[in-house]
């Protein structure tokens, strides 16, 4: 298993794209950080970039990094290896890959400019969100044999986690307006992982906004020892679930 | 004009002191062992100075106009059931005590030193701590309370007092007191007149400062910061606020200050920092608010559709999660060179002023000012996709809330 993680991480360094990633966040986090004189402007373009370009990033290459080694997880498979082995080394050597990129890219400058509560969450959010989205890309994968389309899911994917998902929470409190709805919220916040790592980390940095019932209810749940386990727990059980469900099929797949 | 009725008043304190009247001395070394047997031997202009050391008399009535002063502190002590001063006479001065733990009652207003309709009272550099009302004035006229430290642990806003609480008085001087942990820090009620200067109320239960009926007064240059609901400005007509600081004043019904049904009012070269909103106006008309600074608020300003006639001028928006919310489209205010630091507009012909104009309600925030958890989806890209779009053409923010000539930089304020 080593081996194949060892190979694997070495053609993702090999072709580039994660390399020139980490330039890109790079780029933009010390451009934020010495363009903006306002520090909370700039930790909010950083949050968009978390919450946007990090699990796009993460789930477009994923997914077309597995439909072009098809044919080596083919060979790979013709060896006495597991497939399980083979399926668990292809996650770790992709979700390492973009974990590290996003380490050096935002984390390391993150945490050399700022060290605060707010950039340790931040940090934190961008790997569980870098490696959610690679298990995300490995399950629509792995559901179908035609790339395109896979492809495509795996964008309705990301265009449904950070688009459609809110609209539709949207739509839900706008029709229910007349129930108490602010406790039910914090439940279908752990629906959403961006949702999720976005209110993680908003309540470490826009509190006074955030101030107001609903804020405060999400500030007694988040803000306690249980909750902050609860949906680390829950975030774990993001990458979790679905990378076991990938692995099953992935095991039962007829290549 | 505020110089002037010191310096009467200092001079007033030195006639009475030295001219007056004779010198009486309290302690244990001395003739009087007692306030009270001072206070019955004295007459009218007389000086009491009363050594350090503990006076437990119950309650001190002061029923000559005498000036009584503290050498060294000495404490006044209540044991939690009498008050501890009465002032019934015009031109008591009280000077230099520690007054602690008056009584605490629901049915009497105990206060650490109370005036009773009287004029003239001087209540200067005193300490008065765990005290049920720290100074209480009822139909006080032209009195000054000056320098005073109030400070007191209270915990249920129905079991507690105010700091500096004053009723159906004129032409008051609050002047360099500090309160904390009262339950508003400095209160006033049909108070007309008067002037609350320099001042801190940090930490008070409710309000830092509390303010109701009270029309023609001026506060200035005083700090009120971390109270539970910061400061509360209610049915007064002519009231100045100038060069305060409020901050910190954090929850879900904590305002920098709170105006309800105020009118002919000025708010000037005050700083709004860290408050959950700056200033909540609800029913407020005629006010004009120039030159204050409003820094990383959760709301800048809340105006209410039953405002009018509020003029905003020359103020910076610095940092503010939502620079205005409001709660219907109808406008009736008036947005002038204020300094936001979310425009995003241009300067073609380099005279400082935007050549576009600024809108400062966000479409979010009347999302959330019509259903509050949608707060849940704050800072989301569906948020700003609808924010964006709003900006394009208006629809559900009001469309004559607006900056038509915002300012490029940033006043120093």
């Amino acid at each position: 298993m080593g081996k194949i993680i060892k190979y694997i991480l070495l053609d993702i360094i090999k072709n580039k794209i994660v390399i020139a990633y980490t330039i890109f966040l790079l780029a933009i986090t010390l451009s934020v950080f010495s363009l903006e004189d306002n520090s909370q402007k700039g930790m909010l373009t950083l949050l968009n970039l978390v919450l946007f370009i990090v699990p796009l990033v993460s789930i477009i290459f994923s997914t077309i990094y597995i439909y072009n080694s098809s044919e080596y997880i083919e060979l790979l498979i013709s060896q006495p290896i597991q497939r399980k082995s083979i399926w668990l080394s292809i996650f770790v050597g992709l979700s390492s890959a973009l974990t590290l990129a996003f380490l050096l890219g935002v984390g390391l400058p993150l945490l050399l400019f700022e060290q605060s509560a707010v950039s340790f969450m931040m940090t934190a959010m961008g790997v569980f969100i870098s490696i959610i989205f690679v298990v995300l890309a490995m399950l629509a994968s792995v559901t179908t044999r035609d790339k395109a389309k896979g492809i495509g899911i795996t964008i309705l994917l990301w265009i449904y986690f950070s688009l459609l998902f809110d609209g539709l929470i949207l739509f839900l409190l706008f029709q229910f307006a007349d129930y108490p709805l602010e406790k039910p919220m914090v439940g279908v916040s752990m629906l959403n992982p961006l949702d999720l790592g976005r209110i993680l980390i908003l309540l470490k940095m826009d509190i006074s906004a955030l101030m107001g019932y609903t804020g405060a209810i999400f500030k007694d749940f988040f803000g306690t020892k249980t909750g902050m386990a609860l949906s680390v727990t829950v975030m774990f059980l993001w990458v979790l679930l679905p990378l076991l469900y990938s692995l099953r099929k992935f095991k039962h797949k007829d290549l | 004009m505020i110089m002037r009725f010191t310096i009467l008043y200092s001079f007033c304190i030195c006639f009475v002191g030295n001219a007056g009247g004779k010198i009486l001395q309290v302690g244990r070394s001395h003739a009087f062992k007692s306030i009270t047997a001072a206070l019955t031997a004295a007459k009218s202009n007389d000086t009491i100075y009363v050594e350090a050391g503990v006076y437990r008399e119950h309650n001190i009535i002061i029923s000559k106009p005498v000036v009584l002063i503290g050498k060294g502190m000495p404490v006044l002590d209540g044991e939690r059931k009498y008050e501890n001063i009465s002032i019934k006479a015009d031109g008591v001065v009280i000077d230099g005590f520690k007054v602690i733990n008056s009584g605490i009652s629901s049915i009497v207003d105990y206060g650490g030193i109370k005036i009773y309709n009287r004029r003239n009272v001087v209540i200067v550099n005193n300490v008065i701590l765990d005290c049920f009302f720290g100074i209480y004035t009822q139909y006080g006229i032209n009195c000054v309370i000056k320098n005073n430290t109030l400070s007191a642990h209270q915990v249920q806003e129905q079991h507690s007092g105010n700091g500096i609480h004053c009723w159906k008085s004129d032409s008051m001087q609050i002047i360099g007191n500090k309160v904390s942990g009262h339950r508003d820090g400095i209160y006033f009620e049909f108070v007309t007149n008067s002037l609350i200067r320099k001042n801190s109320s940090i930490k008070n239960l409710r309000y830092g400062l509390h303010f109701m009926f009270s029309n023609n007064d001026t506060y200035s240059e005083n700090i009120f910061e971390n109270n539970g609901a910061g400061v509360a400005v209610m049915f007064s007509n002519h009231v100045r606020m100038f060069r305060n600081y409020f901050s910190k004043n954090w929850g879900d019904a904590a305002y920098g200050i709170l105006l309800k049904e105020i009118s002919d009012s000025h708010i000037e070269g005050n700083r709004f920092e860290f408050n959950t909103s700056g200033i909540y106006m609800e029913g407020a008309s005629r006010i004009e608010v120039y030159k204050n600074s409003f820094k990383e608020n959760g709301w800048a300003l809340k105006i209410q559709a039953s405002c009018m006639d509020i003029t905003l001028r020359n103020n910076n928006f610095i940092g503010n999660t939502f620079d205005v919310g409001t709660n219907g489209s109808l406008v009736l205010n008036k947005f002038e060179n204020n300094y936001w630091d979310k425009y995003e507009g241009y300067d073609l012909n380099k005279d400082k002023i935007g050549d576009i104009p600024y809108r400062p309600v966000s479409m979010y925030s009347m999302v959330i000012e019509k259903n509050p958890p949608a707060m849940m989806l704050f800072h989301s890209l569906i948020t700003t996709l609808l924010d964006k779009s709003e900006k394009v053409i208006p629809s559900l923010t009001p469309a004559d809330l607006v900056d038509k000539h915002p300012l490029m930089k940033a006043l120093s304020l």
